[in-house]
């Protein structure tokens, strides 16, 4: 598949990529959470993200044409065609890895769909406003958990700090300017990614510090799931899973 | 986590509706309780407003006294509004 980059397709493909891919980890939790609250509050936000996902692979399907459908995209193209961030193909490691993984996507997804309720894309801006109540929630419950867990016990501070600095490199892929955004952000569909920092920053310094946590001094960023250019070896695997049936059994419908 | 102390879960499920005791769960605090509640109680709308309230504040009555308390109201059947003729028009009752 030949990508453009001044339309909104490779766009939308990010968006729906990077909920769709984080989603699939959320729902690794089901049956497998701590407690059966937080396996069901868990699954309750992999199942928003997911749907966001197919919102943005519908429009992102009418726009290829050619009879393309949502399940397509998500079930049809391989690792080099993914445009997530890295961050969110990181395995979900313990609860906390789990937790700190979605705090930092969701401090960024937070500002991101606010600013997207203003697009010029009528249709990017319904989605926006419809997920934007979503992940409202999402923010508010893995910030509380990142409170909870850095604030609480030595052991689940440490393991905390542990997923910090090692979450910390894939952060910096949510706030670099690519050609393609600078080709979006020209049209106002969206706002350019190093416009986010500071909000994302603000919150990740509130919230860190009231888990007694420590921002992670590094500024090397890992780069290439939004350009496409590589993924981590983590992606090709969630993919098997995720695609073998509609692969196995092209066309099937559920 | 299941030693976090446990809840009592009231919802609305609509204006103009009383809260009703839906169930219980495990939470560290107040806070908690109620995003938990949200999550395994409200995901198919069932309600409007959430109450929670720490089960060790509930007090019970006990199922001994139970002859006591609820029996001596089974034979006084004119406690019920049961013997009025009601016309045909008024429904709900």
């Amino acid at each position: 598949m030949t990508v453009q980059t001044d339309t909104p397709l490779e766009y939308l493909l990010h968006l729906a990529d990077n909920v769709l891919i984080l989603g699939h980890r959320l729902s690794e939790w089901c049956g497998h959470g701590p407690v059966l609250e937080q396996d069901i509050a868990l699954t309750n936000i992999s199942l928003d993200l997911v749907g966001q996902a197919r919102m943005y692979y519908q429009y992102a399907a009418e726009i290829e044409g050619n009879g393309k459908t949502e399940d397509d995209l998500a079930y049809l193209r391989d690792v080099p065609e993914f445009r997530n961030f890295l961050l969110t193909e990181q395995p979900n490691g313990d609860w906390g890895q789990t937790i700190v993984r979605q705090f930092l996507f969701d401090a960024w997804h937070h500002p991101l769909l606010k600013a997207l309720t203003e697009s010029s894309d009528q249709r990017i801006a319904e989605v926006a406003q419809k997920s934007l109540k979503e992940v409202t929630y999402h923010l508010r419950y893995s910030s509380e958990w990142v409170i909870r867990l850095g604030d609480g016990t030595d052991e689940s501070n440490r393991r905390m700090n542990t997923a910090l600095d090692m979450l910390w490199p894939y952060t910096g892929e949510l706030f670099t300017d690519t050609p393609m955004d600078m080709a979006i952000h020209k049209k106002e569909i969206a706002p350019l990614p190093s416009s986010i920092h500071t909000q994302w920053m603000d919150t990740v310094t509130e919230v860190l510090n009231r888990a007694t946590l420590t921002i992670p001094n590094n500024d090397w960023a890992q780069s290439g799931g939004k350009t496409g250019q590589w993924h981590t070896e983590h992606l090709g695997h969630i993919l098997a899973e995720m695609q073998w049936m509609q692969r196995a059994y092209p066309n099937m419908q559920w | 986590m299941e030693s976090l102390p446990l809840w009592e879960v009231f919802i609305r499920s609509k204006q103009g509706l009383h809260h009703k005791h839906v169930g219980s769960l495990h939470a560290a605090d107040a806070e908690m309780a109620i995003e938990n509640a949200r999550d395994v109680y409200c995901r198919r709308n069932e309600g409007v407003s959430i109450w929670v309230v720490e089960s060790k504040y509930v007090t019970a009555s006990n199922p001994e006294d139970s002859e006591s308390l609820y029996d001596p109201a089974k034979d006084k059947i004119y406690r019920h509004p049961t013997f009025y003729d009601l016309p045909d028009e008024v429904t709900h009752i």
